[in-house]
């Protein structure tokens, strides 16, 4: 994190005046009372669930009726749990594809608009638009679009005589993940484009004179200067990216249904199996610690090379 | 010749980017039948959409506030734990949203705010919030110290000062965060789908996604469209309307909080 917090000067016009104000009048009390919603916020809808999700991993906490303390059932349970193992093991396989894949093609789109050129808002648009629309609705238009009988992909497919027969999109494991990765990259590369594009509005112009009269080529100026200092964005994409498909649900449960044969399930579907199907909110509180845990070193490591990079 | 291949293939890929969008708008519309079937569909789409809308406002007028009293707060007080409700704040960036929605599930029963819109927007307030307090800092700290000073030797308070004056100037961003809250809680999935347990307090992507786990029968395409339509056209005339304010949400580098 670049966060630095500048202390504005203290006192300013008013406490000029005459008689000293009451305490309640300085500046103090006063930045408590407008942060003050913010610290209510963050404290009962943040703070407090970050330590009662500890709390019931430590319970049995069924959906309804009382809870009992069970300490460490929860936790040696996640181990014989084949469905959360399987689940591991296939989110990582689809966070390494899906940021490997979302990386290159937003590079590619970025490089094509960073320009400016006739027309280039348009395409910048144009490949952004997806972004707008939510994830939920998108995985909605894919499952349409990719319907064997109703969406126009097969047609499609068939009448250019690339496919011989309707193919089942989501009907085997590798297909599913496949249709799943073509939804991801259609609706996140505009905006892991734009990500980049700032980095790449970010880079000063005379660099590439410089380079450019120097007898530089565009292959040379490519390695050697846009991706140097394009590398603190691509770092920052990098990090949404993998948060993002570790954490993958919307796409499987909607999409996919984890299915064929449980196949595409991710762990938060996991998560969300255990506490809503098996009412078991303290097994899914278990595994929802794992996973914060996780995370949050996995995002400190990646804050730490963010930083080195810069 | 080089810009003629540059073009052919940006508008290939703007073609490949676009028809999915243009698909689904096509087949939605072919039996206009489908938008009547939708509408009447569950709780009907009145409801839905009522719910969508009201948890929209709700989260983007909650965010509004909360955000712009505390960047004003952050940006021209000092006060003892400043630095540590600010990383507290941005800690929720760093914390996976969809760990800590079963114990907020659990929490909110114990406000009573289970299977409330009130409940569930409280929550997007707060998902919101790391962006959008980083925004409003920013956008506070930008205002000339002087206009601030100015007000109040003329013997405005200092939250005369913050609504009659400063709240102007912030204006850009307060759009920008605005248009962010909006975008997240009008398409957010997951968590009504863990708040809300009750058909008539769905919200509308929870609506139209159940329309594909109908026990009986077969799934409606057209309909499906038709949902999926609904919900996506007030993003994308917002988005094409705000843009400006969308990719200056990105420029502020807050993302990077």
């Amino acid at each position: 994190m670049s966060i630095t917090l500048d202390r504005p000067p203290r006192g300013t016009a008013h406490q000029s005046a005459p008689s000293p104000p009451p305490w309640w009048r300085g500046r103090k009390a006063q930045g408590w009372a407008y942060a003050a919603p913010t610290a209510l916020i963050v404290g009962v809808l943040f703070v407090v669930p970050l330590i009662l999700v500890v709390w019931m991993s430590l319970h049995r906490w069924p959906l309804l009726g009382p809870a009992t303390f069970n300490a460490p059932d929860n936790y040696t349970k996640i181990a014989d749990n084949p469905l959360f193992l399987d689940a591991v093991v296939f989110t990582l396989k689809y966070t390494v594809i899906i940021t490997v894949l979302l990386s290159a093609v937003a590079l590619g789109l970025a490089l094509l608009v960073q320009e400016r050129r006739p027309g280039v808002g348009f395409f910048r648009t144009a490949f952004f638009l997806p972004g707008a629309v939510g994830f939920a609705a998108a995985a909605l238009l894919f499952y349409g679009m990719l319907n064997n009988e109703f969406g126009p992909i097969d047609p499609l497919l068939q009448s250019l005589g690339i496919t011989d027969e309707p193919v089942k999109w989501i009907g085997t494991p590798d297909a599913a993940l496949f249709s799943t990765i073509a939804l991801v990259l259609w609706r996140f590369a505009g905006f892991n484009m734009l990500i980049l594009l700032t980095g790449l509005q970010a880079i000063p112009v005379e660099v590439y004179e410089a380079a450019r009269s120097d007898g530089a080529n565009r292959w040379q100026i490519f390695t050697k200067i846009t991706m140097p200092l394009l590398r603190p964005t691509i770092a920052l994409m990098l990090i949404l990216s993998v948060t993002g498909s570790l954490l993958a649900f919307d796409q499987f449960f909607i999409f996919t249904n984890g299915g064929p044969d449980n196949s595409t399930v991710s762990m938060v579907m996991v998560v969300y199996r255990e506490a809503f199907f098996r009412f078991d909110l303290g097994g899914a509180a278990a595994i929802s610690v794992v996973l914060l845990v996780a995370l949050v070193a996995l995002n400190v490591l990646q804050m730490r090379v963010l930083r080195r990079s810069r | 010749m080089r810009a003629t291949r540059y073009y052919t293939t940006v508008s290939a890929l703007a073609v490949l980017f676009l028809f999915p969008l243009v698909w689904s708008g096509w087949a939605s519309l072919e039996d206009p039948g489908d938008y009547l079937e939708m509408a009447r569909f569950g709780e009907g789409l009145g409801t839905y959409l009522t719910n969508s809308a009201l948890v929209s406002a709700m989260t983007v007028g909650g965010t509004l506030v909360v955000s712009a009293l505390g960047g004003y707060a952050f940006a021209r007080f000092d006060f003892p734990g400043k630095n540590l409700l600010f990383l507290a704040t941005l800690a929720i960036l760093m914390v996976p949203y969809a760990t800590i929605l079963i114990p907020l599930y659990v929490l909110l029963g114990h406000l009573g705010l289970q299977n409330s819109l009130v409940g569930l927007s409280l929550v997007f307030v707060m998902f919101q919030l790391p962006f959008a307090l980083f925004m409003m800092r920013n956008a506070f700290e930008a205002i000339p110290r002087e206009l601030e000073e100015a007000a109040l030797v003329d013997g405005c308070g200092t939250f005369r000062a913050f609504s009659r004056i400063l709240l102007h100037a912030v204006r850009p961003g307060l759009i920008t965060v605005g248009l962010f809250a909006f975008l997240a809680s009008w398409n957010d999935f997951f968590a009504p789908l863990i708040l809300l347990n009750d058909g008539a307090s769905f919200t509308l992507p929870v609506a139209v996604v159940s329309m594909t786990q109908r026990t009986f029968g077969a799934v409606d395409y057209g309909m499906l469209q038709a949902g999926v339509m609904t919900m996506a056209v007030p993003c994308l005339i917002l988005f094409l309307v705000l843009q400006r304010h969308y990719v200056r949400g990105f420029m502020s580098g807050a993302l990077r909080g």
